[in-house]
């Protein structure tokens, strides 16, 4: 049968990936100086046009599309061209890179003494790095890493330095440069430092594609950024941005290179340096501003243990292969390549696309470690059982028990699990339950989540007694930063747990309407998780059509006829999928009729009221995310709408159409009045 | 005074055909006497007096597999050395002992590794004639010879595309013309043009046969009886016009006769393409020929004055001959590549210049590929250029010293190695990097000097050095030769192909990196099991961009279809020009290998307004050959 043979090419099962090796173990028994002073002879671009970085600066300030766009600011603004250039050139200053490879040296003794220090492992797959670096001889490359912690961002240029590869320029983050001598040292490990947003400045936009676009053509060394923009604090994938990809890619587009290869790299951390930071951040706890002495300061957590690391060099992606049949590169023939433009329709689809696919592959060798099945079970357990006390827990034994049968199922998605076979599975278990103990205790033979650090950073008060908000919030640190390791496993689940969701607010059990009900949840929460946006009905049939195979595969789901029947055995799946979604289900049901910047703060306390009266279960609503994204897809499904008033932009909210959605969702959950009478 | 300068321009014309000569040796014309055998009228036209290149019947001095002449053609001797036999060009009769380490080297090909063709004719693999006899028996009545010999049949159904001549090398041949017929005038061709309306036959031009777009294959679907329209004999100069400069020219004549028999005049055309040995002036009508000295002569399109041509629905010309007209679209730019889709060119008067008083070949290398295009380019800007300018790439220039001819003295050979000693050590130019522009200048010797010194001024900006007539002239003559090596190359399972391209200047570098890479990508991906030659050159100049030619052959051992292969990375490296902003030809035309592309390249309205035009001209579709559309 040929729908068989595509089923097998579909089983994620069979996905081969590389294996590991850990590069701490040589650095352990052999001298840092020595390393830090190594031979380093990397294998470049074989086009390469060798230039330092002051030449690549000048290359950029004299190149055809920064004299066009001068010239065009200059007649705009009525200033002299000269003084226009000499702007161009001021903002090059701030954004180039001064790379530097006694700098590097420098780092690399550095993060050596700290990485042995706070990691057990450092964990990389050396034969994605030989691919890699065969990609670099032949094509302009580009590094994908994904972004979880600050870690991400010398880790790459570490492993690069280490493995004898060209080290790559970095994009970050303005908020860097302003680290005292830290951001100089950044500069000149090959940072380069780009505004945050910049939507309107002709001239920053033009400086900034020119300086990218100048290093990918001549091949000066691998263009290195984060798609997700930012660091995730949710440890989910964020929704990928496209700016940058779509500059890497353009020279390509406009024939001006061959090929680009795109690398994703996924790094996962077994316990992310920034674990609370983030939970606080999620609620409402201003972001320390990076500052070298705040560094220092965090000095403290070099004594703790945060686990092993795992860096997956993923397959170069080539644009060219990436754009066949989806691209017409003719449209760039009638226009002088050097004036920029707005990029089609067409391109913009297909950058879209090549961001979700390569945000997908990072996702997907993700290294997951057994706390993160701990995280799920533990997370669903609380949520489950909300008349028990907290202080009860989920009995030890059982979650051993339930974690192994998780790490069937995870196995049997395809899931890239590094589980400790050498050790028992309770030794495994409580391995991760001490390495994570500042999130769960255990006593008497139940596990249970850490009460939560009462203090909030800043405020050294204990002699009060804690409001009940104060003791919310402690909890809610907590849940959030279980929820991180959690999500961590969600992009294995997502699909069939959709399906699971869909199955149970459908109204029947037959094929197509358990599809429709998963094509509304996705477009509900296409914001939430790496769900292509503008998919065709084909996708959602062909990914709908996986899921269903996994879950048939597992013995969980039979489809007869036109039906899905859940198997007596899939009951316990399904339900595990379904409270997987859970608190995404009931986080999106709030929605308020605020200014867009009250919105946050606004849900926020409102979900503390419906939190406390106990009406409303989940902590998760709490997380500034969830929120955000919930407010996206509700403006993208037309509920809210944006109306610019007088008063700044105000929500309006479309009463009908938020029950409508709110009736649609409740299906799913056993919904809260109380939160529709707001509405 | 005048008298003076008259016997100056006629010694200069007689220096130059000496030169011409040189490496266009014709052979001595045996045309009358031979007839085809359905011949019933003996041949009663007046026939020019002066002798022709090419015989009715080709088959006696030219190749039926292969390209050029019978006697001309390169094999690898008992001692392996590359020869070139026969005396037609400089290079005839000359061992070249580099070519074989070249050859070997670049296609990790075994000399002594033969794919031989199948030796000669096989007339009765030739599918029969399928005859219209109302037509034949008409035709027998005017006179005009015609044959349907099996032979002449073959020699018209193809042109040179590497498919064509590798599917004769293995004696397969598919549909062929059924009959040939060898008008002798324009009115013959009236005649001809109106039986085949009368009767419903296809008609297909055919002129020097040196297509490379499949223009020549006759469409598998045609039921109909179709003729080949051999425009050979038709090849006089009916006028020349000294006080304006023009000649009335027969379209069928080739390149080479007509550049002869002007030059006896003291006059020339200067077009030049690579192939004017065989292609013939109709031909280059309608596909919009080039030739290399166009910055001088100009192409095709502006040497022509005045065209004849025949069609279904009569004759099209214009009313003078005026030097330019705004009478609406000029109906000229139907006709010109038009591809036999619409009727027969049979006169053309065009430009005539006299011959030059001196001719100057040059060559200048430069370090990079990168510095040289940027050399051709200022050249164009400053609007400079001499009659050719062509820059080849790193592996041309090897392949260019692999046929240098086996050097007599030892003196040449210590002067050689003193060149490269002192471009590579003392200049420190990365042999693998460094790329050769060959020059050619015309004109009066003082302007000439002048001009030679402008152009290597500019060179020397570039980190250009002047290298030598020598390698120039060379180069030029490699041009005549190419086309001989695919030959050889396929008798050693090497298949090979040139294409060319026109781009605008800011994109010549681009498009040739990524067509020469996507050569080497395609051929990897096909299963090609070894590396490719995959190279180009710039051979034209324009002001707004350049004509870029590829070359690329891979050795096809181990392949099991290797035409097809081919035939897909050929396929592959013009989708990649046409999306790096190449067109899809810059002079070979469109043909049927094209097709594909033409409405992409000139739009849906586009093609239909060359769909009405046909529609109009050629209800019947007795042209029907079936390019371009």
């Amino acid at each position: 049968m040929a729908s068989k043979a595509l089923y097998v090419q579909r089983d994620p099962m069979l996905k081969k990936r590389d294996d590991f090796e850990d590069i701490l173990e040589e650095r352990r028994n052999s001298s840092d100086v020595k390393y830090g002073l190594k031979c380093y002879t990397p294998v470049l671009y074989k086009e390469l046009t060798p230039c330092t970085a002051a030449e690549l600066k000048n290359m950029v300030l004299h190149s055809d599309p920064l004299r066009y766009v001068i010239n065009q600011v200059s007649k705009e603004t009525g200033e002299a061209c000269d003084v226009v250039k000499d702007e161009a050139s001021a903002i090059l200053e701030e954004m180039a890179h001064r790379l530097q490879l006694s700098t590097v040296r420098f780092f690399a003794f550095a993060l050596c003494k700290a990485f042995k220090r706070l990691y057990r492992t450092v964990c990389i797959n050396e034969e994605g790095l030989q691919r890699l670096q065969q990609a670099i001889q032949d094509h302009p490359v580009v590094l994908l890493p994904s972004h979880r912690s600050y870690m991400d961002f010398l880790l790459v240029s570490y492993l690069m330095y280490t493995y004898d590869m060209a080290l790559p320029v970095i994009a970050a983050g303005m908020d860097f440069m302003g680290m005292k001598f830290i951001g100089e040292m950044l500069r000149m490990s090959g940072a380069f430092f780009i505004r945050r947003s910049f939507g309107g400045d002709k001239l920053y936009w033009v400086v900034f594609s020119e300086y990218v676009k100048t290093m990918l053509r001549n091949g000066f060394a691998p263009i290195e950024f984060f798609l997700e923009g930012t660091r995730s604090r949710t440890a989910k994938s964020l929704t990928p941005k496209l700016g940058l990809l779509n500059i890497v890619m353009e020279p390509f587009f406009k024939g001006e290179v061959f090929d680009v290869s795109l690398v994703p790299i996924s790094v996962s951390y077994e316990r992310v340096l920034e674990e609370s930071l983030y939970a606080r951040e999620l609620l409402g706890v201003p972001k320390p501003k990076e500052t070298t002495s705040g560094l220092l300061k965090a000095r403290k957590v070099l004594s703790e243990d945060y686990g092993s690391i795992h860096v997956y060099f993923g397959p170069p992606q080539s644009v060219r292969t990436l754009s066949q049949d989806r691209l017409d590169r003719c449209q760039y023939n009638l226009k002088p390549r050097h004036i920029p433009g707005k990029p089609s329709e067409q391109t913009q689809a297909l950058v879209s696309d090549v961001a979700y696919s390569l945000v997908r592959l990072q996702e997907e060798n993700m290294v997951l470690r057994p706390w993160v099945l701990m995280a799920s079970l533990l997370l669903q357990d609380l949520y489950q059982n909300l008349d028990r006390s907290p202080e009860q827990g989920l009995d030890l034994e059982l979650l051993t028990e339930q974690t192994l049968w998780l790490r069937g199922l995870a196995r049997q998605y395809g899931a890239f699990l590094d589980w400790p076979d050498s050790v028992s599975p309770s030794g495994a278990v409580s391995s991760s339950l001490s390495l994570h103990s500042g999130l769960v205790c255990v006593s008497g033979g139940r596990v249970r989540l850490a009460a939560g650090d009462l203090g909030a950073p800043g405020t050294a008060g204990p002699a009060s007694a804690p409001t009940p908000e104060e003791e919310l919030f402690a909890r809610a640190v907590v849940v959030l930063s279980c929820a991180s390791y959690r999500n961590q496993v969600l992009h294995v689940f997502l699909r069939p747990a959709l399906v699971a969701a869909a199955l149970h607010s459908a109204a029947s059990t037959r094929k197509e309407e358990v599809f429709d009900s998963f094509n509304f949840l996705w477009n509900v929460f296409s914001n939430e998780f790496i769900l292509v946006p503008g998919a065709t009905l084909q996708d959602f049939e062909e990914d709908f059509e996986e899921a269903c195979f996994l879950l048939v595969k597992t013995g969980d789901l039979y489809v007869s006829d036109q039906d899905l029947v859940v198997s007596e055995s899939g009951k316990h799946t399904l339900s595990f999928l379904r409270s997987l979604l859970e608190p995404f289900l009931q986080g999106y049901q709030a929605g308020d009729s605020l200014s867009e910047k009250q919105f946050v703060p606004a849900v926020r306390s409102f979900a503390v009221r419906v939190l406390l009266t106990g009406s409303l279960r989940c902590y998760e609503s709490l997380s500034s995310d969830l929120q955000k994204n919930a407010l996206a897809a509700l403006m993208r499904l037309d509920v809210v709408q944006k109306v610019k008033g007088g008063q700044g932009v105000t929500l309006s909210v479309d009463a009908v159409k938020v029950h409508s959605l709110a009736d649609t969702l409740r299906g799913e959950v056993s919904a809260q009045k109380a939160l529709h009478a707001r509405l | 005074m005048a008298s003076d300068s008259s016997t100056e321009r006629h010694q200069i014309a007689l220096q130059r055909l000496r030169i011409i000569a040189g490496h266009l040796q014709n052979p001595v014309d045996e045309d009358s006497g031979i007839n085809a055998i359905e011949c019933n009228a003996e041949d009663s036209r007046p026939s020019s007096k002066n002798t022709r290149t090419v015989p009715r019947r080709r088959q006696e001095i030219m190749k039926w597999n292969g390209w050029g002449y019978s006697d001309t053609k390169f094999y690898f001797n008992k001692k392996g050395q590359a020869e070139f036999t026969g005396k037609r060009y400089r290079l005839s009769g000359l061992i070249l002992p580099g070519l074989k380490d070249w050859f070997e080297g670049t296609f990790e090909a075994n000399v002594l590794h033969k794919t031989p063709a199948v030796p000669t004719l096989n007339a009765s693999a030739v599918q029969p004639p399928c005859l219209n006899e109302a037509f034949i028996e008409e035709l027998k009545t005017t006179g005009i010879p015609f044959t349907h010999d099996a032979e002449d049949r073959v020699f018209r159904a193809h042109g040179h595309c590497a498919h064509e001549i590798f599917a004769l090398r293995e004696g397969r041949f598919g549909r062929v013309p059924d009959m040939v017929v060898w008008p002798n005038s324009h009115d013959d061709v009236v005649t001809i043009v109106e039986l085949a309306c009368k009767h419903n036959v296809c008609l297909m031009p055919y002129g020097g046969g040196t297509s490379v777009s499949s223009a020549l294959e006759c469409p598998p679907e045609e039921n109909r009886c179709i003729v080949s329209l051999d425009t050979s004999q038709m090849n006089r100069i009916l006028w020349i016009d000294e006080k304006n400069l023009t000649a009335h020219v027969e379209a069928g004549i080739i390149g080479q006769d007509l550049e002869r028999l002007l030059n006896e005049s003291g006059y020339c055309t200067g077009h030049e393409p690579d192939s004017m040995e065989f292609s013939s002036l109709g031909g280059w009508v309608a596909t919009r020929a080039s030739g290399m000295k166009k910055n001088v002569y100009g192409n095709i399109e502006d040497l022509v004055v005045h065209v004849k041509m025949v069609t279904p629905r009569g004759v099209i010309e214009k009313s003078c001959q005026g030097p330019r007209m705004s009478t609406g679209p000029d109906v000229h730019h139907f006709i010109l590549g038009s591809e036999g889709t619409l009727g027969v060119v049979t006169e053309v008067t065009m430009k005539i210049r006299p011959v030059p008083e001196y001719q100057k070949y040059g060559s200048v290398v430069f370090p990079n590929f990168e510095q040289g295009v940027a050399c051709l380019r200022e050249v164009a800007k400053q609007r400079c250029a001499p009659a050719s300018i062509r820059l080849m790439d790193n592996e041309q220039f090897q392949f260019g010293h692999a046929l240098k001819p086996q050097v007599s003295s030892i003196f040449t050979s210590f002067v050689d190695g003193l060149k490269s000693f002192y471009i590579t050590k003392v200049k420190g130019f990365d042999p693998h990097h460094l790329c050769v522009a060959t020059l050619l200048f015309e004109g009066d010797r003082e302007k000439v000097l002048q001009h030679e010194k402008q152009v290597y001024d500019i060179a020397s900006k570039f980190g250009g050095l002047a290298a030598g007539e020598d390698n120039g002239q060379r180069g030029y003559m490699l041009t005549f030769v190419i086309a001989y090596l695919r030959d050889l190359g396929m008798d050693h399972s090497v298949i090979g192909e040139s294409f060319e391209t026109s781009v605008p200047w800011d994109r010549v570098l681009d498009i040739c990196r990524n067509v020469k890479e996507r050569i080497v990508r395609e051929c990897k991906d096909k299963g090609v099991q070894f590396a490719p030659l995959s190279t180009c050159r710039v051979t034209q100049t324009y002001d707004a961009g350049a004509c870029v030619y590829f070359y690329f052959a891979f050795n096809y051992r181990g392949l099991s279809d290797p035409v097809h292969v081919f035939e897909q990375v050929e396929h592959g490296a013009r989708e990649e020009i046409l999306a790096n902003g190449g067109s899809l030809s810059h002079h070979h035309g469109v043909g049927k290998l094209r097709k594909e592309w033409m409405k992409e390249s000139i739009s849906k309205v586009g093609m239909g307004m060359l769909k009405s035009v046909k529609d109009y001209v050629d209800p019947e579709n007795i042209f029907g050959n079936r390019n371009l559309l």
